[in-house]
Parts: structure tokens; C-alpha cells; sequence
């Protein structure tokens, strides 16, 4: 049988992960693996620990224990300046509200060029020429490659992070709720774009998000978070239609029908 | 190609008092390369149950489920995901999809999955969609506007757009004018012949005499009533 579609080693391994604020737990102790290619959905309600898990992973919170590790090092214990140059090349976070993620008084070619030339690119017709080809492959017209990204739309401002975050290249990217914010319609473009750049790209997600329909169409696998605890996992489409857990049952009963 | 052994499956419905529901037992389907069996049994009975653990859609509680030799009960989700792919096709009687992806690229994407390049994908895609006459103007638009007739004929199309060793097939002829159902079951004679093992339901009792070898009946493997236990 051909398995050769799946492969052995995992890019990303989390190991004991704890983060606790004071005496209340955030979240952990959290372990899991992530394959390349891998789209990996953390869901639950607010205050579950999964921004918080997120966070730690991402290098935006230090937690209180455990390990990361990427290409066989724990990227707890890289140096600053190692950490930096990790999240400008191969990671990338794309966050809820674009104004986090995106310059807002630099166009949206400099929006784009600025993390090029973060990982090291200096030509400048190069870096417009690339960051023209991105602002296409998001759907934005390259006609306004010199407009700021307050002129856009919710829509295409996501999309313009997209593009910032992904023109190096990065083979991990991280999503806290992509879609959140947007209008269905936009939802369902920037679901369909996402979907064809992870293919394409072959890229890794690990994408946090309350939004129980986002996952079925974007993640592999999912992990069911409460109370700072993963309370269960799996095949995304094996834990929304056969629940296992208590919560997990309770969670997917509750979404409205339409 | 499908080998079920001794499977069972029970649901624990936390939420309305810890009842456990015991619905399958001792469940055996076999399914030879170039053979097509079909599911019977009265609506209830767990047809789709089972075929929705074969899929890995469903735990199992107990038991082994073994395609082309991969073991799926218990199986990592990577495992699944990679049958899938590659081996295990399907045919559902729902449509899934992202709500504004033209009909094509829903068809073609199973073969992107697999690395094929994009205009060799939409090709064989155009041809299927041809062949079950889904009109070509409709092709650039989201199937999710489309009759029921429409919908299942997109499904068909993309379940077949693949040479899967292994083919579920849920209703496929359900809600099909005479023709397209002829379009469809020659499709499943033609996947037969090219050695696909394929397990069924079928309604269309006419449908099921031509194109199925054997019948299981799911009904022996209905656990004997008895009280629920509660384990809460």
C-alpha cells in the first residue's frame, strides 16, 4: 500500500507545554506532533487556553514549561536574535484583526516588500515585482499596490497579510481566527484561498478558531481545548460527526443550523 | 481490498444522561478487487454506520477494519487522511464544499490533492462533467445553487475523477433521471472492470441487481435488544 503521501517526520513537536497566569492555568500540559503539510485546527470556546497555546508556540508568551521543537532544536531556547529571524522566514502569523499583523500608513507593496527585505531581500525592482505577484495571487488588484491598507476593505486587508506573511515562503504558518470579523461571503473567498496556497505551498498551519465550519473545510485534525486541557483529538471530520467527549458532544450540538 | 472483522460500534451520549447505545456487533464484510457488494437492510438497521467507520468518519469500539491491508481502526489520523487520498474514494449523498468554488475545481480537486498538474485535473474534471451531462455554463459556478439531481451528479463526478482502489458508494443513482443513472452505473461497471473494489448502498433495487455480486445484510449484525447500561 502506498503510504508515501504521509510523511514520517514531523515538522513541529510540542512537548509538556505549560503556561499558567499566576495561579490559574492558561494552558498544558500540552504535547502533539505536526507534519509537514499538515493543517492542524485547535478549537474551543473563549478561555479554553487555545490563544494561549497559540501564543506560546508562536513566541509572543513565554510559558512557564516544556518544549518546542523545529528542525531539531527547542526554539524556547534560541537566542533572541535567532527567534526573530525564525518568525520572518519560515513561520509566519497571520492574525485576527489585519491592523495587528499589518503596517497601516505603509502601502501595500511596502507591507509586502518590508518582510522580504526582513529575510534579507535588497533588489527593489525585484521586491515590487514579487509583491506584485502576491497582491494577484491574494485576488488584490496590483493596480493598488500603492495604496494603504486603511483604503481596503476587512476583506482584502486579510488578504494582505496573507500575502505579507507568506511571500518568504514559510513552511509554518499560524492562524488565530483568519476569518473572524469578515463578512460569509468574504469568509468563503478567503476559506477557498487558503485552501489552494496550504495545497500549493505545502505548507503547515496550526489555526485556532471557535468556528467549527472553518475547520471542517481547512483542518486535517483537530484538537477539542477546555479549561486549558485538549480534551480531545483527531480526524477533523471523525471528532464534528462522531464526538467522543462530553464537551465535544455539547460543543457540536450546539452549533445553529441554517 | 475491504476487510471487516468483528466490528462493533456503540455512541455514549454525554449529554442526555450518560446513555450508552450499543448499535453494531460483530459486524464481517470482505470485499475482493473487481467486486461490487452491496449493503441491505431495513432504514435503521446501520448501513450507513458501517460504511461510515470503513470511511473513518466513525470510531469503531471494537474490531478491525483493514483496506488494502491498512488498518483503520485505531489508526493515526495522518493514516486515514493518506487512504483517502489515495486509496479510499467515496461518494456521498451531501455535498460538502467551500460556498463560492466553481463546480470544476470541486471535481478536480481530489487529483490536485494528489499532485496532478492543475490543467490535467480540470480535463479529466470537464470530461466527467460532460459525461453526466452537467450543462458547461454551469461549470464556473458554485455548485451549492444547484438541484438535488445537479448536487449528487457533481458528487459522482468527483468520486470518480480518481482510479480509487476502493470505492463507498452511498445512494449514487438516488434522485438521477433514467439517463444520468445509466451514465452512473456504467461508470461503477467500468471501475469494477479496472479492479476497484467497491461496497454499497443502493435503494434502486434494479440498480443493485446490475452492477452488485453479493448482498450483506447488516441486519445480523444489530446487537439483541437489551437495556441500555448507563455509565454516567
Amino acid at each position: 500500500m502506498d503510504l508515501s503521501h504521509a510523511p514520517s517526520l514531523p515538522i513541529l513537536s510540542v512537548r509538556d507545554l505549560v503556561k499558567t497566569y499566576g495561579t490559574r492555568l492558561g494552558c498544558g500540559p500540552i504535547s502533539f506532533d505536526l507534519y509537514p503539510g499538515e493543517v492542524l485546527g485547535i478549537v474551543g470556546e473563549s478561555g479554553s487556553g487555545k490563544s494561549t497555546l497559540l501564543s506560546c508556540l508562536a513566541g509572543h508568551l513565554a510559558p512557564d514549561q516544556g518544549r518546542v521543537l523545529w528542525q531539531g532544536g527547542d526554539v524556547l531556547t534560541l537566542a533572541e536574535a535567532a527567534r526573530r529571524r525564525l518568525l520572518r522566514s519560515d513561520w509566519a502569523y497571520v492574525h485576527q484583526n489585519p491592523r495587528d499583523g499589518l503596517r497601516m500608513g505603509v502601502s501595500a507593496g511596502g507591507n509586502v516588500g518590508e518582510r522580504l527585505m526582513g529575510a534579507g531581500a535588497r533588489h527593489y525592482g525585484e521586491i515590487r515585482e514579487k509583491a506584485e505577484d502576491w497582491l494577484g495571487r491574494v485576488e488584490i488588484d496590483p493596480g493598488r499596490i500603492d495604496d494603504k491598507p486603511r483604503a481596503f476593505s476587512g476583506g482584502m486587508q486579510q488578504r494582505l497579510q496573507i500575502a505579507r506573511n507568506l511571500v518568504t515562503g514559510p513552511k509554518l504558518v499560524f492562524m488565530d481566527e483568519p476569518t473572524g470579523g469578515l463578512d460569509v461571503s468574504v469568509q468563503a473567498r478567503l476559506l477557498d484561498l487558503l485552501r489552494g496556497l496550504v495545497r500549493q505551498m505545502g505548507l503547515s498551519v496550526i489555526i485556532v478558531t471557535h468556528d467549527l465550519a472553518v475547520v471542517r473545510l481547512l483542518a486535517h485534525r483537530l484538537m477539542v481545548m477546555k479549561g486549558g486541557h485538549v480534551v480531545e483529538q483527531g480526524l477533523t471530520d471523525q471528532v464534528l460527526d462522531d464526538p467522543q467527549h462530553a464537551y465535544t458532544q455539547l460543543l457540536v450540538s450546539s452549533v445553529l443550523q441554517v | 481490498m475491504i476487510e471487516v472483522r468483528n466490528l462493533s460500534k456503540s455512541f455514549t451520549l454525554h449529554n442526555q444522561g450518560g446513555v450508552r447505545l450499543s448499535v453494531m456487533e460483530g459486524a464481517e464484510v470482505s470485499v475482493a478487487p473487481g467486486e461490487c457488494v452491496a449493503l441491505t437492510g431495513a432504514s435503521g438497521a446501520g448501513k450507513s454506520t458501517l460504511m461510515r467507520m470503513i470511511q473513518g468518519n466513525y470510531l469503531a469500539a471494537g474490531g478491525s477494519i483493514r483496506i488494502g491491508g491498512t488498518e483503520i481502526v485505531g489508526a493515526d489520523p495522518r493514516v486515514v487522511i493518506a487512504l483517502r487520498r489515495s486509496v479510499l474514494g467515496h461518494v456521498s449523498q451531501f455535498l460538502r464544499v467551500v460556498p463560492r468554488v466553481p463546480t470544476v475545481d470541486v471535481v478536480a480537486e481530489p487529483l490536485l490533492g494528489l499532485g496532478l498538474p492543475s490543467d490535467v485535473a480540470r480535463d479529466r474534471a470537464e470530461t466527467l462533467l460532460r459525461r453526466l451531462n452537467i450543462p458547461a455554463r454551469l461549470w464556473s459556478l458554485s455548485p451549492t445553487t444547484f438541484s438535488g439531481g445537479e448536487q449528487q451528479r457533481v458528487n459522482i463526478a468527483r468520486g470518480f475523477i480518481h482510479a480509487w482502489p476502493v470505492l463507498l458508494l452511498d445512494e449514487p443513482t438516488a434522485s438521477l433521471d433514467a439517463g444520468n443513472r445509466e451514465v452512473v452505473l456504467t461508470l461503477i461497471e467500468e471501475a469494477k472492470a479496472r479492479g476497484a473494489a467497491i461496497l454499497g448502498i443502493f435503494h434502486d433495487e434494479a440498480a443493485r441487481a446490475r452492477v452488485c455480486d453479493r448482498l450483506v445484510d447488516v441486519t445480523g449484525f444489530t446487537p439483541s435488544k437489551e437495556p441500555s447500561e448507563r455509565v454516567a
